[in-house]
């Protein structure tokens, strides 16, 4: 069977779940190898087995961590040369991203972004135009590469014992143009991360303050899931941007997306309309967020958050 | 200091977009046109470096006759002089054609810094500053919502999922930033009747030494099979809180086996 390389994105020594994703997608189109650019591929080996990896490429070493994406797309490019797979999938992310515009330029071959599902003949699906429309598109010079958008399909095992290969890493002055200084890692918390989250409760300028985000958080922190915002609650201070969800924000495409104090702008909703359930909470029976929520509460947040957050705990 | 900057005209993402029916591309015929948002902080980035350090900023967009007006508007912001490729032969360019017209105007103008917008609100792909870089053999300093230039070493700090990441490089770079690094300025209305007179060379395909069958739906390199609008999603349940609203919003979360 023709043989599909996944591109690992792995954030601490751990698998993302956007890569377990694209594993799963990868066994539909063929015989899957992981590639791993950086860190260490032994951390790894165990997680991209179990969802069915049979082989890894290892590039490991300090010159592919310490620079940005250059170097790893040289080593993709000459991986891409020497093995001929099917397809090429990486996630849908900025390295991701970046990655894979250079692989096109050095190889001068098509590439898909953001895509939500690719069929076996490498037709690949996006949605574009704040959800509006649906794409239909395909590579027509050279082999699909492709990037996988987080949370497009549900990961399944499939355990495999991959087996491992060193791949050498020969890179130029070029690929080291764009030196990481420092890498600096901010508190996180227990919090799912934002576009991989299957719950995304959100607040916007409604919300009203930044101390008042304490509640989104509640709420967020009840359900198990990620805390999101609108770009005016992120543009008021109340929530750090890395969190703004839209379309000069984080796209997600939870299972629950929950609005608090957000009108639904075109832009707000561009990131946040493929939720598979919608919940909104806004005094204004006539915001534009609920003509897509599936279930819409009118009324003011800070007296129906804290009864829903005091109601959750007591089911607890 | 050269600083270009590269400006793209878009479809308002505050407005009904579409695909044109004939043949896949974007329409922008029937769009309300604006310059794509993320790039009037690539101008105002290149504006203050050149009020702090000199220099001169030309604008640089790749894009249909129409652009024009996008180009004037970037120009009363500040800018010096603006380049404008326009060729017919471009119509239906994927982004790896694109960003070998890019490159080649580029290093036409011998740009010892480019600046641009993280990523277009039409094509949201993100991938033309590597693409751009690539070619060039230059660095690309993506995603920065902090940049400092000290001679011909450039500091950027860029956001990441699990915190920040400083990074650095020396000119000539590529630097593509987003709407966290500054407040875009409004033009004056001297900037306004300014930028009528201000130098715009429009370039073909020619002039770049590019051939027209490198780009267009000839040279592209992903194709759009089909493409439908999204059924809208409909409206549910919608209910006005009274006094027990949070309670049947988590009767409904627990209806649909979220708690
Ligand atoms: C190019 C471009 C890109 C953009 N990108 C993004 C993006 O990525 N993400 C994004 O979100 N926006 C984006 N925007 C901005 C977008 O157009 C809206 O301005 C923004 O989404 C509004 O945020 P909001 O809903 O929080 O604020 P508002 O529109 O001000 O809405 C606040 C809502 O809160 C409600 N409210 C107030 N108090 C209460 C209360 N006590 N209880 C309940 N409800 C209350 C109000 O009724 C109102 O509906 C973009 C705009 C442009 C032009
Ligand atoms: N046709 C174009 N003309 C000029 N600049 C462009 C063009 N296309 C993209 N860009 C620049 O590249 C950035 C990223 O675009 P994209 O890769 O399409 O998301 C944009 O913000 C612009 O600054």
């Amino acid at each position: 069977m023709a043989e599909v390389l996944v591109v690992v994105e792995a954030s601490q020594g751990v698998a993302k779940k956007v890569t377990l994703e694209m594993l799963t997608l990868a066994r539909t189109l063929g015989d899957v190898s992981a590639v791993v650019l950086g860190g260490s591929a032994a951390a790894l080996a165990d997680k991209l087995g179990e969802f069915g990896a049979s082989k890894i490429y290892a590039a490991e070493g300090e010159d592919l961590d310490g620079y940005l994406v250059a170097g790893k797309a040289t080593v993709l490019a000459a991986l891409i040369q020497r093995v001929s797979p099917a397809a090429v999938l990486l996630a849908s992310s900025q390295e991701g991203k970046e990655i894979a515009g250079r692989v096109a330029v050095k190889l001068d071959n098509g590439l898909l972004t953001d895509v939500v599902a690719l069929d076996a003949d490498g037709v690949g699906t996006q949605v574009v135009f704040a959800g509006s429309t649906i794409v239909k598109s395909k590579v027509s010079k050279g082999l699909p590469i492709v990037t996988v958008r987080p949370n497009s399909l549900t990961p399944t095992p499939a355990p495999a014992t991959p087996s491992v290969e060193q791949v050498e890493v020969a890179l130029t002055d070029k690929d080291k143009l764009a030196k990481v200084v420092e890498r600096k890692v901010e508190a996180k918390g227990a919090r799912p991360e934002l576009a991989e989250a299957s719950i995304v409760v959100s607040g916007g300028r409604g919300v009203g303050s930044a101390d008042n985000f304490k509640l989104v958080e509640e709420l967020a922190d009840l359900l198990g899931g990620a805390v999101g915002a609108s770009r005016a609650a992120v543009d008021s201070g109340f929530y750090p941007h890395q969190f703004q969800v839209g379309q000069t924000g984080k796209t997600v495409s939870p299972q629950l997306y929950v609005a608090l104090g957000i009108s639904g702008a075109i832009q707000h909703r561009a990131g946040m309309q493929t939720s598979k359930t919608i919940i909104a909470v806004n005094k204004d029976a006539e915001a534009p967020i609920f003509e897509l929520a599936d279930f819409g509460v009118v009324g003011d947040l800070f007296k129906v958050v804290p009864q829903a957050a005091e109601e959750i705990r007591k089911r607890k | 200091m050269k600083i270009v900057v590269l400006v793209k005209q878009v479809p308002d993402s505050g407005a009904d977009r579409n695909l044109r029916s004939d043949d896949n591309t974007v329409d922008r015929a029937s769009a309300s046109n604006v310059i794509n948002e993320m790039d009037e902080y690539a101008i105002e980035e290149a504006l203050r470096l050149q009020e702090a350090h000199g220099g001169e900023v030309v604008i640089l967009t790749v894009g249909p006759d129409r652009a024009t007006e996008s180009i004037r508007k970037a120009l009363s912001m500040g800018p010096d002089s603006a380049v404008h490729v326009v060729d017919d032969a471009l119509h239906g360019s994927c982004a790896v054609a694109t960003s070998k017209v890019l490159a080649a105007a580029i290093a036409q103008q011998g740009a010892d810094l480019v600046i641009c917008g993280a990523e277009s609100t039409d094509g949201r792909v993100q991938v033309l500053p590597h693409m751009i870089a690539e070619r060039l053999g230059i660095a690309a300093l993506t995603g920065a919502r902090k940049l400092t230039v000290d001679g011909t070493s450039l500091t950027i700090e860029r956001q990441t999922d699990e915190g920040y990441e400083v990074v650095t490089a020396s000119t000539p770079a590529l630097v593509s930033v987003w709407d966290t690094i500054n407040d875009p300025r409004y033009p004056s209305f001297k900037g306004i009747m300014a930028a009528k007179k201000k130098p715009l060379q429009t370039l073909s395909l020619g002039d770049l030494g590019i051939a027209a069958g490198e780009v267009g739906f000839d040279g592209a390199t992903s194709t759009v099979v089909e493409h439908s609008k999204r059924p809208p999603r409909q409206a549910g349940n919608k209910i006005d809180a009274g006094d027990d609203g949070g309670s049947k919003l988590v009767e409904y979360l627990a209806s649909e086996k979220f708690v």
